[in-house]
């Protein structure tokens, strides 16, 4: 039984300039009441300048916005808000020190207040305690926000949005730092908020959850509008080829050189929480870490780099018994870490390109007197720009001014620049789009094929059981599978991965 | 165009603001626009500019000491104690000296960088401490009594026009330069400023490295106390009080990001040299001291608010 349409919002031939780039170029969409509608593109589409209009973070040029019938040239934050606008960004704004009542009700303090002279706590807790309930959520209202895992904080952010009773909810890339189970967990909960009647506007790339909650699709490139349709109609190579208007093979990586020697041997290794940590690791191969969010994968990295201290067990490389006090004596040995979080960790944003690339070999590239070797540096700076095909203005252009594909490829060529031995990727494709990815793992399988070791830790279980070797599967911190390129399956990694095989 | 333009009218803002100091008060005191005036000027700025050098290697690696001025004063204070009550031989005293102010500095970066005490509060600790310990030492007075010739450092000419105290101060600063801009360990004061855990995880030894930034400011700041002390030709407990203050305005005047991570040496010192001409300037114009203090701080203000402005309309 086909309900009547009732549209919520309706932007107009919306058009935005920054600069030389135009970032949105009369794009017009519906969005309907009670329908989780994804927004696709590559980086650079016009996605995020769409929401930023939406949620009054930036003013359109020229066009319309209509709210429940009424229409707007511009809106401002305040104004957003009280069209029933919720934005939940990436990059979460809570405050760690308070707690989920006083987060969820932040800036938007109750009515009640106004009346009394100082503010009662439990009023908060009790309220924000109903919110959580009608979410069907298990999180208490007084916890405070620094002691929570990622996917609790987005359920606050959720919270507040329920608490303000709103009646579109725009999410950016919700399930990047989710697990299999708490993505599970939160499709169902989008459900539940689209049922009571509200519009989730959907941003993602990972192509098979678009596919799964989505009711409909728009497709965005390059600032224009290019279609809507419902995920029955277009298939999955229609709505890439339409994302990056080329054609890119999703993910085929059939590798055919062979592995060799032994590189790197864990024996036993236990610290940072992890216990009885055992494998080894040959040239040419790459060896996937599976698990979900909090099951040591990140941490057995940051473990072989040096990162954290290795409390006991051996490590081998090439043979030889080695310590990795600090991630300088891993760089020094060989060892490159691809950390999860590009922005924070991976590259200095604020420094310039060549600068980032030649960090960890500096030293190398220096006199006795430490003073620089300029040609050299800017040789290995241009090799990496072409071999990666970074995509820049100026390599003294900072890291910052390129799109995320980009700054990954940059992380990605300073550690081979350094010519490592062992090479652990830590979602080396996360929040990078289709274009990029594919370039991405065709540089991985390059590495690879030169004989580098690779240990690769993704979410994206596509991304793992396709480029992966072998796997090693971890649970609570410890190993709890091994698995065969011909044993793989998403089922097992699953089972195995939340304790039940 | 207009995008391009404010930029680069940002970047060399600061330059023009000293251009025009300059021929403002050219215009208004004849005086003013001499050479013997400016000989002066560089005078009156060397040991600001001596010790911005190392505070600006400080800043931007995501630092700040607050105990340069005092470490001054102790040092001045030790050294006339070695030279006046113990006899040493001076030039050893003065080495010692600047060793102490190294090994000072040294400290303040061992304490910051392994519990993590925000450096803010770990140097005024130190300026505290060390002020006290100058008047202990001397119990409140003047020490006076070194010999004469080495009085040359503070108050000589080099062919009888350019001030010593200038000498040390350029070699410093091609010294700061030169680290700064051409050297791995310059580069990895930025990177340590910019984002201390993605240094770390590039393998950059980040404590040696902050460590450094505060030793190398001790050093630089016992070079700018020896000519202090020359120029005095006494030690004093209470000289160079508040000087890390004016050294900070120079080095934020200059462009230094008190953020960390961004700032270059010649900004700095532009910096500097505006906090002399303007000192120089109003003192020649018979404005006095409190005058001076006025300006200064409204032009610290306005220099800062107009780059926080051409900042955010980039944006």
């Amino acid at each position: 039984m086909e309900k009547k349409k009732e549209l919520v919002l309706s932007v107009k031939n919306i058009c935005k300039r920054y600069g030389g780039i135009q970032a949105l170029d009369h794009v017009s969409i519906d969005f309907e009441k009670r329908e989780t509608h994804a927004l696709v593109g590559e980086n650079g589409a016009g996605k995020s300048t769409l929401i930023k209009m939406i949620s009054g973070a930036e003013v359109p040029d020229s066009g319309e916005m209509i709210f429940d019938g009424k229409s707007y040239e511009r809106m401002t934050p305040q104004l957003s808000k009280s069209a029933g606008v919720s934005t939940i960004y990436q990059e979460f704004n809570l405050f760690p020190s308070l707690t989920v009542a006083e987060n969820i009700y932040m800036g938007d303090e109750l009515l009640s207040d106004k009346r009394k002279t100082f503010y009662d706590a439990g009023e908060y807790v009790e309220k924000a305690g109903e919110v959580l309930n009608r979410m069907k959520v298990d999180i208490s209202p007084t916890e405070l926000i620094e002691h929570m895992t990622t996917a609790q904080m987005q359920l606050v952010e959720i919270a507040k949005a329920v608490a303000k009773d709103a009646k579109i909810l725009i999410m950016d890339e919700p399930t990047a730092p989710l697990s299999t189970k708490e993505t599970e967990d939160l499709f169902e909960l989008i459900g539940r908020l689209k049922e009571s009647g509200v519009t989730i506007i959907y941003i993602s790339h990972r192509m098979e959850e678009l596919y799964r909650i989505a009711d409909r699709l728009t497709v965005m490139r390059d600032g224009k509008y290019i279609l809507t349709s419902t995920p029955d109609k277009i298939t999955r190579q229609e709505l890439i080829c339409q994302m990056a208007n080329r054609k890119v093979e999703e993910i085929e990586f059939h590798h055919t050189w062979p592995t060799k020697d032994v590189v790197l041997e864990a024996k036993n290794i236990a610290g940072n929480g992890l216990e009885d940590i055992s494998f080894s690791l040959r040239q040419g191969e790459i060896l996937g870490l599976g698990g979900l969010l909090g099951a040591g994968r990140t941490e057995l990295a940051r473990l072989l780099f040096g990162a954290e201290k290795i409390e006991s067990g051996e490590l081998w490389l090439e043979g030889k018994r080695i310590t990795v006090n600090s991630p300088k004596q891993a760089v020094k040995q060989g060892i490159a870490y691809v950390p999860e979080d590009r922005k924070i960790h991976g590259a200095i944003l604020s420094l310039p390109i060549s600068w980032n690339i030649t960090m960890p070999i500096l030293k190398a590239i220096s006199g006795k007197n430490g003073i620089i070797r300029q040609k050299e540096e800017d040789a290995i700076v241009e090799e990496h720009r072409q071999a990666f095909r970074i995509k820049l203005g100026s390599v003294k252009d900072h890291v910052s001014s390129l799109s995320g594909g980009n700054q990954q490829k940059v992380v990605l060529a300073k550690w081979i620049a350094s010519n490592p031995k062992v090479l652990i990727l830590d979602e080396p494709t996360r929040g990078v789009d289709v274009g990029a990815k594919q370039e991405i793992y065709g540089l991985i399988a390059d590495f690879a094929k030169k004989g580098l070791a690779i240990i690769l830790i993704s979410s994206d279980m596509d991304e793992l059981l396709n480029i992966s070797d072998r796997l090693i599967v971890l649970n609570e911190k410890r190993i709890v599978g091994r698995l065969e390129k011909e044993e793989f399956s998403q089922d097992k990694v699953l089972a195995m991965a939340s304790g039940v095989l | 165009m207009t995008h391009k333009f404010s930029e680069i009218f940002r970047k060399y803002m600061i330059f023009l603001i000293f251009i025009v100091l300059i021929i403002g008060f050219s215009i208004m005191s004849p005086a003013f626009f001499a050479v013997g005036n400016a000989m002066n000027i560089i005078r009156q700025i060397s040991m600001m500019g001596i010790v911005t050098v190392g505070f600006t290697f400080v800043l931007i690696g995501g630092g700040l000491d607050l105990s340069v001025g005092s470490q001054i004063a102790l040092m001045d204070i030790l050294i006339c104690c070695m030279i006046i009550d113990a006899g040493m031989n001076p030039v050893l005293a003065m080495v010692i000296g600047v060793v102490f102010t190294t090994a000072v500095g040294t400290f303040n970066g061992f304490i910051i960088t392994k519990t993590g005490i925000p450096p803010l509060i770990a140097t005024l600790a130190m300026q505290t401490a060390l002020r006290g310990a100058a008047f202990v030492i001397s119990n409140g007075f003047p020490k006076y009594g070194i010999p004469d010739w080495m009085k040359l450092i503070g108050q000589g000419n080099l062919f009888g026009v350019f001030p010593v105290p200038g000498i040390i101060m350029v070699v410093v600063i091609v010294f700061g330069i030169m680290l700064l801009n051409k050297t791995y360990t310059g580069r990895h004061f930025y990177a340590l400023g910019s984002n201390e855990e993605a240094a770390r995880l590039t393998g950059i030894n980040v404590h040696f490295t902050r460590i450094l930034t505060y030793a190398l400011l001790g050093l630089l700041t016992g070079i700018a106390g020896v000519v202090m002390l020359c120029r005095t030709g006494s030690g004093q407990p209470n000289i160079a009080t508040a000087f890390e203050m004016d050294v900070l305005t120079a080095a934020v005047l200059g462009g230094v990001s008190v953020n960390g991570g961004k700032g270059t040496i010649i900004g700095a010192i532009i910096g500097a040299a505006i906090i002399g001409v303007l000192n120089n300037g109003m003192s020649i114009m018979g404005a006095n001291d409190y005058w001076q203090q006025i300006i200064k701080g409204a032009v610290l203000l306005a220099v800062v608010v107009f780059d926080s402005f051409s900042r955010s309309d980039k944006k």
